[in-house]
């Protein structure tokens, strides 16, 4: 049984392998006697190996060519028999013996140092080297040399064969430019197992199918064949599709929850004046966070914006500068126009939020907001810190309204992002009172995680922009630390990374 | 934001009460102050910008024991009259125009409570102070002065003192270059051509503010029974809280408070101020905004645990709260005392409908069809290299760039395709083919509020040795069918691509983007061997077609 599955399953290639192998083989020649490439053998044969079939040793061989001079003196005879026929018995000038041999500079040179070594010349020195003929290299002349004996034989050649006559010669033309190489060559022989033995004697030359053809279908000739069998549980090549970059997943996931609560998405720049980013906040002027090191600011002809409305702008300095408007203190300093113009990075995406609130109406209460989107920070990047990230902010804008709904708002989005367990500390934002932190509770490391700020909105942030103190719900936590968590990353710059086989190969949000 | 170190012995001395460890853990992080860690005999704990008045130990304390219930209600702080007066002549008016001052006797020092009191003028300087430009603290030995002192402004050239942490007299000029806390401060005087000086009646100067004490009356020692502390700026009422937080921190290790007689011409101030400020509580908005039902009672209960005082609907705020502007501040505090654990979480009625951002939806329904077929997302940073940008891309265009960077990023991309030329530079090590897109915003000159207009923007790149522009062409096709939309392609020029395999895109007869085949050349300049065939175009010129 287990041998006819073994049939049952060769593949083609092998099938058309197999009856050369009845005598352990070469590659080449098991190639040429069933009539296929060197490769798709070779590709069979390691197939039959890995199912026992057959045993493949390798042998390394030294093979010997001729270079590019050595054929052509195989063709035109040695470049010294030349040279020893220009040459006579008085001593000639090498110029005329160069000329009259016909040889190159770089061939004359080869050919005295060989025959100097043979006594076959005699050389002076002078103004220019005189050469004439020695007895002995008269009979040279005649002789068929052990070179040209050795040149007549047929390349390539195993070493070994030459070696025991030609040893001396072989060493001497290898030395020769471009005359001789020798190169190491492998050699595979496959030789069948006492399995393989049995596998032969079976008949593995009936015809399966290999790949079903529209014609076979047609035909109708599937019904005399059988189909080859394949080794399913064999590894198969990797293949990728498209899919999203893990971080838009996750984001689209977030969004999913929101749209769900009943929220309506904020789009917005990215680079806004100071003006929304801090004042209409209640971000005083002279706040850390406006400072050059946490912030970016544009440079050059951008360095500022536009203000908006006058009378909005008039607000929120009134709001600054005595609360005017929210029954407030204000901070108390005087606030400044250009201060307000500079162009930033958006810090936070509370930016869109107050820019929201600009432009609501009585009339579109109750509203509730998010957004999902990145911000900037002033940093260099390290494996804890990036210039950019992402927030998921909220407001929820209802007269009725309170501090324990923003709690709970919180918490079901939170529980959607897989953390069950929430606390909520006291905290400190310019723009929120009261201000909370938001810890959720990691239910693999069993410890609490900072997430980030929420809070009511100050009466200074809603007044000048709604008209009407009205508590709005606000919050913006980090959304980076959840994503890096879902795919346990310790170094946040590979979320933007983009290792193309960290994309095509992790894990989808399967949340 | 700042740290305070607490000695654990101390602490609880001034709170007193002694918490299990646990308990005291997560009463400082519930009171609105971050614990960063407890450590044998040392507590540091993470103060947030709202209160000043914690940075010290006993301030710390203060709030703490009133939290935890030990000593609860609005603490009392006598002032004495100490009959001393500053003289504040009209010459600082330009410089640096205000200060407020007060006297603090039985100090009892040692060096553990001297290191406690430069900890508390450090961390006000750093915090509300802005780094001495709001406020800046001096606080010398009572006994080396001679009364009156006058606060005045003299020309820079002429003033000469020995300053503390240095072994000579130095100029004001050579102070501010060579002093370490001249070069730290000195640009706080920046400009002026008159500088700063306590002097006193003798005229001895004290300090040269906000930059340096003087050697001989500037330094305090546990010798040193009592006090003169200044401090001075340009806004009379914070120098007044930021004195007001130094006197009652040392008034709760046992000294005794006295007032000084500021004299601005013809107008007298008297400092400290510790009288608290009134502000009236609305009830029923604090419980409308809490979600609570608090009743009168129960809020003076709570207040009290936060060191107020309440009488008749008005709170009596502390002298030296500095956050106060309205009584949402105040119902933070109540919130606080009532515990945010205690609050009972609710998801209430607001009925609304959830809408996505139509450019937003659009993007996703273009990612999906690229991701149909068979390309993978990148998402790359919104700021890159000018090199990046332009260099190697053949381009010079004109790019918005960031004013203080610290990174070497410090432009904003004004297209997406460099990016995922950059990706394709740093993958040759992976499996080909390479076919990526991206969808973000570009940044460009525009008609908007801040001169930058943000475009919606989608780059896509293909890349393996048989790439070519019929391969882009096909897949565009196919995207702009399952948008229903026709894209037409002109002859263009660009430098990005080899000349005559590149084309302008247009759906409806407007222009929307650019595609073709990489010029070896830009190849070259990313480094890369691999042909690539690339797109970009303005998704928000199709979303609404």
């Amino acid at each position: 049984m287990e041998l006819q599955s073994i049939v049952a399953k060769l593949h083609p290639l092998e099938r058309a392998v197999l009856p050369a192998l009845t005598s352990a083989k070469e590659v080449a020649a098991i190639a040429k006697a069933v009539h296929l490439q060197d490769v798709e053998v070779m590709r069979a044969l390691q197939w039959l190996e890995n199912k026992g079939i057959l045993t493949l040793t390798t042998q390394g061989q030294k093979i010997m060519d001729l270079g590019r001079n050595g054929i052509k003196y195989q063709r035109e005879g040695l470049p010294e028999k030349h040279f020893l026929a220009a040459l006579s018995e008085e001593f000639k000038g090498l110029n005329i013996i160069i000329k009259k041999s016909k040889l190159s500079r770089e061939e004359v040179n080869a050919c005295i140092g060989v025959l100097k070594k043979k006594a076959a010349i005699e050389v002076q020195q002078g103004e220019m080297l005189q050469i004439k003929i020695t007895p002995l290299g008269m009979k040279h002349r005649e002789e068929r040399s052990m070179e040209e004996e050795f040149l007549q034989q047929t390349f390539p050649l195993p070493l070994k064969e030459a070696e025991a006559r030609y040893h001396a010669v072989v060493e001497e033309l290898l030395r020769r430019k471009d005359f001789l190489t020798v190169e190491e060559h492998k050699t595979i022989t496959a030789a069948l197992t006492e399995l393989g033995k049995k596998v032969v004697t079976m008949d593995t030359s009936s015809e399966v199918i290999n790949r079903l053809t529209g014609a076979q279908l047609r035909s109708g000739s599937w019904k005399e064949k059988t189909f080859r069998a394949y080794d399913v549980e064999s590894n198969v090549p990797r293949t990728y599709g498209g899919r999203k970059h893990f971080v838009t997943q996750a984001t689209e996931y977030a969004k999913q929850v929101w749209l769900e609560m009943g929220f309506k998405e904020m789009a917005g720049p990215m680079v806004g004046t100071s003006f929304w980013c801090f004042d209409a906040l209640f971000v005083p002027q002279d706040h850390p966070a406006r400072e050059m090191q946490d912030t970016f600011f544009l440079g050059g002809e951008l360095e500022k914006g536009e203000l908006p409305e006058k009378k909005l702008v008039q607000k929120i300095k009134e709001v600054h500068e005595h609360g005017k408007g929210a029954e407030s203190s204000g901070w108390q300093y005087s606030w400044n126009e250009e201060e307000a113009r500079r162009n930033v990075l958006r810090t936070h995406t509370t930016l869109l939020s107050a820019q929201t609130l600009a432009t609501l109406k009585e009339d579109n209460l109750p509203a509730k907001f998010f957004a999902l989107g990145k911000n900037f920070r002033n940093e260099a990047l390290d494996w804890k810190h990036l210039s950019e990230f992402n927030q998921t902010e909220g407001i929820v804008v209802d007269k009725d309204i309170s501090f324990r709904h923003l709690l709970g708002y919180l918490k079901q989005f939170f529980r959607k992002m897989g953390f069950p367990k929430a606390r909520f500390r006291p905290a400190y934002f310019p723009y929120t009172e009261p201000s909370i932190e938001i810890d959720v509770f990691h239910p693999l490391k069993k410890e609490w995680v900072e997430l980030g700020g929420a809070g009511i909105f100050r009466p200074e942030v809603v007044v000048p922009l709604l008209g009407k103190d009205i508590p709005v719900l606000a919050w913006g936590p980090g959304f980076d630390r959840i994503i890096l968590d879902y795919y346990s990353i310790t170094d946040i710059r590979q979320l933007y990374q983009n290792d193309l086989q960290q994309l095509r190969e992790m894990k989808l949000w399967l949340k | 934001m700042p740290t305070i170190t607490l000695n654990k012995r101390v602490f609880e001395e001034l709170v007193g009460k002694k918490l299990p460890l646990e308990q005291l853990k997560d009463r400082i992080s519930m009171l609105g102050t971050d614990l960063e860690k407890i450590e044998g005999n040392e507590i540091v704990v993470e103060i947030f910008p709202n209160r000043p008045d914690m940075l010290s130990e006993s301030g710390f304390a203060r709030a703490f024991s009133s939290f935890i219930g030990v000593k609860t209600g609005l603490r009392q702080y006598e002032v004495k009259d100490s009959g001393q007066k500053v003289i504040i002549e009209p010459s600082v008016k330009d410089v640096r125009p205000y200060t407020a001052c007060a006297i603090v006797k039985n100090m009892n020092l040692d060096d553990e409570k001297i290191q406690e009191i430069i900890q508390i003028q450090e961390k006000l300087h750093l915090t509300y102070g802005r780094n001495r430009k709001k406020a800046a603290i001096g606080i010398y030995p009572l006994d080396k002065i001679s009364f009156p002192i006058s606060y005045r402004a003299e020309v820079s050239e002429q003033i000469r003192f020995w300053p503390l942490d240095s072994t000579e007299v130095m100029t004001a000029s050579k102070i501010l270059t060579e002093h370490k806390a001249g070069k730290e401060y000195g640009h706080l005087l920046t400009g002026q051509k008159k500088y700063p000086l306590f002097r006193d009646a003798l005229g001895e100067i004290l300090s040269m503010p906000p930059v340096i004490n003087s050697h001989f009356i500037g330094r305090v020692t546990p010798e040193t029974q009592a006090v003169f502390i200044e401090c001075s700026g340009f806004d009379f009422r914070v120098l007044s809280i930021c004195l007001n937080i130094i006197v009652t921190a040392l008034a709760d290790q046992g000294g005794k408070i006295l007032s000084v007689a500021l004299e601005y011409g013809k107008n007298t101030e008297v400092t400290p101020q510790l009288h608290p400020m009134k502000m009236k509580l609305d009830l029923a908005y604090i419980n409308a905004r809490l979600g609570l039902k608090l009743s009168e009672k129960e809020a003076a209960a709570l207040l009290a645990r936060m060191g107020y005082g309440y009488e008749h609907g008005t709170v009596l705020v502390p002298a030296y709260r500095a956050d106060i502007l309205h009584q949402v501040d105040l119902m933070e505090d109540l919130a606080i005392a009532y515990g945010y654990e205690n609050f009972e979480e609710e998801i209430p009625q607001v009925s609304t409908i959830g809408e996505e951002d139509n450019l937003e939806k659009f993007c996703r329904k273009v990612r999906e069809a690229l991701m149909g077929l068979g390309l993978l997302e990148v998402k790359n940073y919104h700021l890159l290299m000018e090199e990046q940008l332009n260099q190697n891309m053949n381009c010079s265009r004109p790019l918005i760039s960031l004013k203080n960077a610290v990174g070497e990023h410090n432009h904003l991309r004004n297209a997406l395709l460099p990016g995922l030329l950059k990706n394709l530079a740093e993958n040759q090590h992976h499996q080909y083919p390479q076919n990526l897109f991206e969808v973000g915003k570009i940044f460009q000159r525009g008609k908007t509020d801040t001169g930058v207009k943000e475009i919606t923007s989608l780059a896509m790149v293909l890349c393996h040795e048989k790439t070519d522009f019929t391969e882009m062409r096909q897949l565009l096709d196919a995207l702009m069918v399952s948008l229903g939309l026709k894209a037409v392609i002109k002859e263009s020029q660009h430098p990005s691509f080899i000349e005559g395999r590149l084309g302008t895109i247009l759906v409806n007869g407007t222009e929307i983007g650019v595609m073709g085949e990489i010029h070896p050349a830009v190849l070259v300049n990313w480094e890369l061997t691999v042909p690539v065939v690339a797109l970009e175009i303005d998704l928000e010129k199709i979303s609404a077609s």
